[in-house]
């Protein structure tokens, strides 16, 4: 294992596609901790879901039209979230039916689409990840988003703290807490057209859930758990790169299953969970939750 | 003064209560009782402008929500709050800072200050840096007006502070009440039960899918009115009691 991890990082000294690759890897890591973290705490991983499912229709026209993929994807990922709005809101559906019946329908029509631009591989890049084939466009495109997701995060940081724990107190001070929804939508698709490169759409909730619920295993701190989140998606973005890259694995799965694995040493470990309740006593680093 | 003018909610079809039409004098703490479903909650939630009323409109001395919003300071019921959420005690009452910052404004050193008197007020300082699941129900209860204190508003609005909470938490809570009063404000109360009606407040609303009575405690909670809303038993046995 040393020696494969030694050929990795050799090769990474060589490979350009390889260093693009890893830097790709990393930022959508951290945006998707971000963005996810607030996913999680407002109880949308469904919604979540939904919209990374949702931009498939405008992948395919972007690329039809040679236009940039994160035009069509932002576009239909805002048109998904105010679909599943405006038919919660006026049926007496609930919102994960309301989530269902519009993530499968946009879900379909970007498959029609992608075939009839016929790009079979495309088509399979697009769904499972492919993260040894970022452009530097790709990347470039990436940067952009991390910047979006960063400012957005600092700049609204207070909004979306009480957007997400308490958006009755919100409104009543006067908050267009709907507005802040979908500013988040925005971003959150945003973040899934970048995901796609490296965990594909059908793998992006996994990036978006499994590293923000693992730290929020580890702290009662909205900004630490953000930060810790950014760190995890990072880490687990980088061995999957390496398993990628050694195993010839698709590097989605490969991903997704490290982020999986590291949530469930969490599970059993971390103070929060306290399903080894001896393990933190007595060091004071952290204080057990009781009840 | 915040004056309620013919005020009707409705869900879909079924109106919770019509043309409601109910004063609230400032200095005075004013409760509103009634039966469970009789609209207490849904009314000021139409106050606040978090439901849609039909019909009416709400006057706060002669100005509407919209420019007095940042006056007025809900506290939620405590079952409304997702206790999971990681943050400590001290985060959420500094919440309350936010509504006056607006955006782009992070808290100063004088509004992390004002937390930090309105924990110490309230009894609570030493649980500042606790997650909130961590609370009794009398605790997170006093963080809630802890919050209220900082929003620093002239209308506060509390719904069923008193639900479930030990005496200490409730004789706290109810001093910071009379604090409010005394300083001319409008503290409106929804309560749940007739315990203590005359010891919590100056007025009482009774609320009945509209209005049943309206006015000063003394004038209002009588044993027919208490009929009227609620039954006769239910009279019976609370003004045989306070009669001893």
């Amino acid at each position: 294992m040393l020696q494969s991890i030694t050929t990795f990082i050799s090769a990474l000294g060589k490979y350009d596609f390889l260093q693009s690759a890893l830097i790709t890897a990393i930022m959508v890591g951290v945006m998707s901790g971000i963005i996810g973290s607030f996913i999680i705490l407002r109880g949308m991983s469904m919604m979540g879901d939904a919209i990374s499912h949702a931009v498939l229709p405008g992948v395919a026209i972007a690329y039809m039209l040679g236009i940039n993929v994160l035009i069509g994807a932002s576009i239909f990922g805002i048109l998904a979230a105010g679909l599943i709005g405006l038919v919660a809101s006026r049926s007496k559906l609930k919102t994960d039916t309301s989530i269902g019946i519009v993530f499968s329908a946009f879900y379909a029509l970007g498959f029609i689409l992608i075939s009839l631009a016929e790009s079979a591989t495309n088509l399979h890049h697009i769904l499972f990840g492919n993260i040894l084939a970022v452009s530097d466009t790709d990347m470039l495109t990436t940067t952009i988003v991390l910047g979006i997701v960063i400012l957005f995060v600092v700049f609204f940081y207070k909004e979306l703290l009480i957007t997400s724990f308490d958006p009755t107190f919100a409104k009543t001070y006067g908050l267009k807490v709907q507005l802040l929804h979908y500013a988040l939508m925005l971003v959150l698709t945003l973040v899934t057209v970048s995901a796609l490169q490296t965990v594909g759409i059908i793998l992006v909730v996994a990036m978006l859930i499994t590293p923000a619920a693992t730290a929020f295993l580890w702290t009662n701190r909205l900004g630490v758990m953000l930060i810790l989140a950014a760190v995890i998606g990072a880490v687990v973005s980088v061995i999957g790169l390496y398993l990628s890259y050694t195993l010839n694995w698709a590097s989605g799965p490969a991903i997704v299953l490290v982020a999986a694995g590291l949530f469930g040493i969490s599970f059993v470990i971390s103070p929060k969970q306290a399903l080894l309740p001896g393990l933190w006593k007595g060091i004071g680093r952290t204080r057990r939750v009781s009840a | 003064m915040l004056k309620v003018h013919n005020l009707t909610v409705a869900y879909s079809d079924t109106p919770v209560f019509t043309d409601v039409a109910v004063n609230f004098n400032a200095g005075k703490i004013t409760g509103i009782i009634g039966p469970n479903g009789a609209g207490k909650s849904t009314m000021i939630k139409a106050i606040l402008g978090l439901i849609k009323a039909r019909t009416g409109n709400v006057d706060f001395d002669g100005q509407t929500l919209k420019q007095v919003r940042k006056q007025i300071a809900y506290v939620e019921q405590r079952k409304d709050i997702d206790l999971t959420f990681p943050i400590n005690v001290f985060d959420v009452v500094l919440t309350g800072t936010y509504g006056r910052l607006g955006l782009f404004r992070e808290p100063s050193k004088a509004d992390r200050q004002r937390c930090q008197d309105a924990l110490d007020q309230l009894g609570l300082a030493e649980f500042a840096q606790r997650q909130i699941s961590q609370l009794s129900g009398g605790q997170l209860q006093r963080v809630f007006v802890a919050r209220a204190i900082v929003q620093n508003a002239s209308i506060i609005i509390m719904d069923e502070p008193f639900v479930g909470i030990d005496l200490q938490s409730e004789t706290v809570i109810m001093r910071i009440l009379h604090q409010w009063r005394d300083e001319g404000k409008t503290v409106i109360v929804v309560h749940h039960d007739l315990n203590k009606v005359t010891h919590y407040f100056d007025e009482l609303v009774i609320l009945n899918h509209g209005i049943v009575a309206a006015g000063p405690v003394a004038e209002v909670y009588t044993p027919a009115n208490i009929e009227r809303t609620f039954s006769a038993d239910l009279s019976q046995v609370l003004f045989a009691k306070e009669g001893n």
